[in-house]
């Protein structure tokens, strides 16, 4: 019977787990059903971006107030995630503040561990006021409605409950080691909940000050598990994804637009006027499939565009610095992100489905999900790019699009056909004669 | 205006069996915008003040492809780009400079991999070398202690990272440089990039070159410059829209170094 707990312990830990990394494979099959590119290039420089824009928030703190934010609740994040490592093992043991022995480190720890958790609190108040009473403009677009609205809450509430949970343990335990209750030992400094949530509890006899305890650190581990679980269905991917994400991302110049291969190849064969057109094709040559030119759907993106969808965690910034959107038009970088995952995350599903095998389900990016009034708005500024804190690319998404839109539909607005037909007849996107091309000169 | 100045063609550089130190990417703007044109000529005037060797392409040059690849055509921007490299590549060109970011950025970035390999540099950046160099004498005259706002065109700065070059010839200038509230990473385009320039711009509640030049006018500069003939354009028209153009020129920085010494 003693052992019960652990073994309750055990199937909760395991159970979080296992459904976690259920939904990881699944992003993983996802994230890979893009097209290749190869980003293992450079990996000192890969490693350098990683350090310095995910692991050090660099890019984070361009915007001092939501940055020093952000930088309290990571740490918290980060830090607090010892005091699990202890839960799990106590939980697996059977034992009690495991750590306890470290005595005087251990007292600093759990000091601050509290501090932590107080400044966390505070950081969420203020994102909850952000987003809910001062109404920052970024976080009220068309796109945020509805479920990325209050996906966005719910992160916040689950870190304020987490927090309260872990203060409410610790004054109950503090209590309880000072009333030298059984199994108690006298650990840890308690610089937070000795004050905040002590006096509510003082009076509380020994019985009920052990549930409390008790309940507390099975809610908190339990809360913690929920969160991990919860992740995969939220936008809060990116405390993961942000260290793959920045690692993979672009090295070229923002400005260096790819040059599509297989158009390379066809361009060389007409210009070549020892190409043959009526030659039969090379036999020897592995048949390939024709490729097509841009996309209009998330198969046709490669992996680190669909990594980037998965990674994107809404802030907008990209969007609040988009030239287009800021003057009312559709475009908005971050429902480009949001929606390309929302489409994978359909993709993904339809072949849960179908027993590994995506079935046409008759939709795809273009025109279900992005419209060509979003992709023809876009002046290819670079300002998303740049303002994205975890080095996400929309501009490469849309640029692709607009690839299968010009190149497989030849659906591009009338003003720019004329704009190409005049580079393609005269060398210049107006209608002038090449041959006047130096007639400045003279003039 | 109508002083014929001398401008070589690599055709003829190659007739005189010379190879010239430079060629001048004039581009599309650059030789038919009546505006641009403009800013070409200061820029040739300045290379001839610092005695450079340099050469045009002229009638051979075409669109980089730039608007092309920006829209998504791929076939199109590519034959550009392989008929200007294979021009190039017989003339042996090693160094090209040009007056527009666009051309800059597609022949610095998008060329290489297709065989077109120079060293291509924004005349910001060239005449910053010539001022380095003590070829070139750059003074405040005109403009010294006016108040200049600088507005950064994205295929120089984001795209490039070029946010440096155009700043100290303002400098060596001695303007009074004042910075918009978006600058330099953070400028806000001026909404001709991404072949904008060529079309209307979708449903919204203002054109982007209005909300830029109203960031400009903000910091009651006497001139907004910049270095690149579409947000010339853009900045100009915007400045136009606000009934402010007998107050706020819109001018290149090639353009005010030539004004600035009455060259």
């Amino acid at each position: 019977m003693q052992y019960i707990p652990n073994i309750l312990f055990l199937l909760l830990l395991v159970g979080g787990v296992s459904y976690f990394t259920l939904n990881i494979r699944k992003l993983i099959r996802n994230i890979n059903l893009g097209l290749d590119v190869n980003r293992t290039d450079q990996k000192n420089v890969r490693f350098k971006n990683m350090a310095k824009i995910a692991l050090g928030q660099t890019k984070m703190v361009r915007r001092p107030i939501a940055g020093f934010l952000h930088i309290i609740v990571y740490i918290g994040f980060l830090i607090i995630n010892v005091e699990v490592l202890e839960i799990i093992i106590d939980g697996l043991l059977g034992t009690h503040r495991v750590f306890a022995p470290l005595g005087k480190v251990y007292d600093v720890l759990i000091g601050s561990f509290e501090i932590l958790a107080l400044l966390v609190l505070i950081a969420i108040m203020a994102f909850w006021i952000r987003r809910n009473i001062i109404k920052i403009k970024r976080f009220l677009s068309a796109e945020m409605t509805g479920w990325p609205k209050s996906d966005g809450n719910n992160i916040l509430y689950f870190e304020v409950v987490l927090m309260l949970l872990f203060l409410t343990m610790n004054a109950a335990d503090y209590k309880l080691q000072l009333l030298e209750a059984t199994h108690y030992v006298k650990a840890g400094a308690f610089p937070v909940s000795s004050w905040m949530i002590m006096p509510l509890i003082d009076s509380l006899s020994e019985g009920t000050l052990i549930i409390i305890e008790r309940s507390a650190w099975w809610l908190h581990i339990a809360g913690i598990l929920v969160f991990l679980n919860y992740l995969y269905f939220s936008k809060h991917l990116h405390i993961l994804l942000a260290f793959p994400n920045t690692y993979f991302a672009k090295l070229t110049p923002n400005g260096q637009f790819t040059n599509s291969e297989a158009v390379t190849k066809e361009v060389k064969l007409m210009m070549d006027p020892d190409a043959d057109p009526f030659a039969a094709p090379d036999p020897t040559s592995e048949t390939e499939e024709v490729a097509k030119f841009g996309a209009s759907d998330v198969m046709d993106l490669n992996w680190v565009q669909l990594m980037n969808a998965y990674t994107c965690t809404e802030c907008g910034r990209c969007t609040s610095e988009c030239p287009a959107n800021l003057t009312g038009k559709k475009l908005s970088p971050r429902k480009i992100m949001m929606d390309t995952r929302d489409r994978l995350e359909e993709v993904g599903k339809n072949i849960d489905a179908n027993k590994g095998e995506f079935k046409d389900d008759g939709k795809q990016l273009l025109g279900d999900y992005i419209t060509t009034e979003e992709l023809w708005a876009c002046t290819t500024c670079n300002a998303c790019v740049e303002a994205c804190p975890v080095s996400i690319d929309p501009l490469s998404i849309i640029n692709e699009m607009r690839r299968y839109l010009v190149m497989e539909q030849s659906a591009a607005p009338t003003e720019l056909n004329n704009m190409m037909s005049n580079i393609e007849n005269n060398g210049a996107p107006w209608p002038y004669n090449q041959m006047d091309r130096l007639n400045w000169v003279k003039e | 205006m109508s002083r014929v100045i001398k401008v070589p063609t690599m055709a003829q550089y190659i007739a005189d069996k010379k190879q010239p130190e430079v060629l001048l990417w004039v581009g599309c703007a650059g030789s038919f915008d009546d505006r641009a044109k403009k800013i070409t000529k200061a820029f040739v005037k300045l290379l001839h003040n610092a005695r450079v060797d340099f050469a045009v392409l002229g009638t051979e040059e075409g669109c980089t492809g730039d608007p092309a690849k920006r829209v998504g055509n791929e076939f199109l921007f590519q034959m550009q780009a392989m008929a200007n490299i294979e021009l190039m590549n017989a003339y042996d060109i090693k160094k090209v400079v040009t007056a527009c970011p666009h051309c800059f950025n597609t022949l610095k970035n998008e060329y290489p991999q297709l065989g077109g390999n120079y060293e291509v540099v924004h005349h910001t950046q060239f005449l910053k070398s010539l001022l380095d160099d003590g070829r070139l004498k750059v003074e405040g005259g005109k403009f010294k202690g006016k108040r200049i706002t600088y507005h950064d065109p994205c295929y120089l700065g984001r795209a490039n990272n070029i946010y440096e070059a155009p700043r100290e010839l303002l400098k060596k200038l001695e303007v009074a440089l004042i910075e918009m509230k978006k600058n330099k990473r953070n400028g806000l385009c001026c909404g001709a990039g991404g072949s904008q320039m060529f079309k209307e711009s979708e449903k919204g509640d203002k054109d982007i070159n209005i909300l830029r030049t109203e960031q400009a006018l903000e910091r009651k500069p006497a001139i907004i410059t910049t270095g690149c003939p579409f947000c010339n354009t853009m900045m100009a028209d915007g400045v136009k829209n606000e009934e402010k153009e007998t107050l706020v020129k819109v001018m290149d920085i090639a353009e005010m170094i030539v004004n600035a010494q009455d060259l």
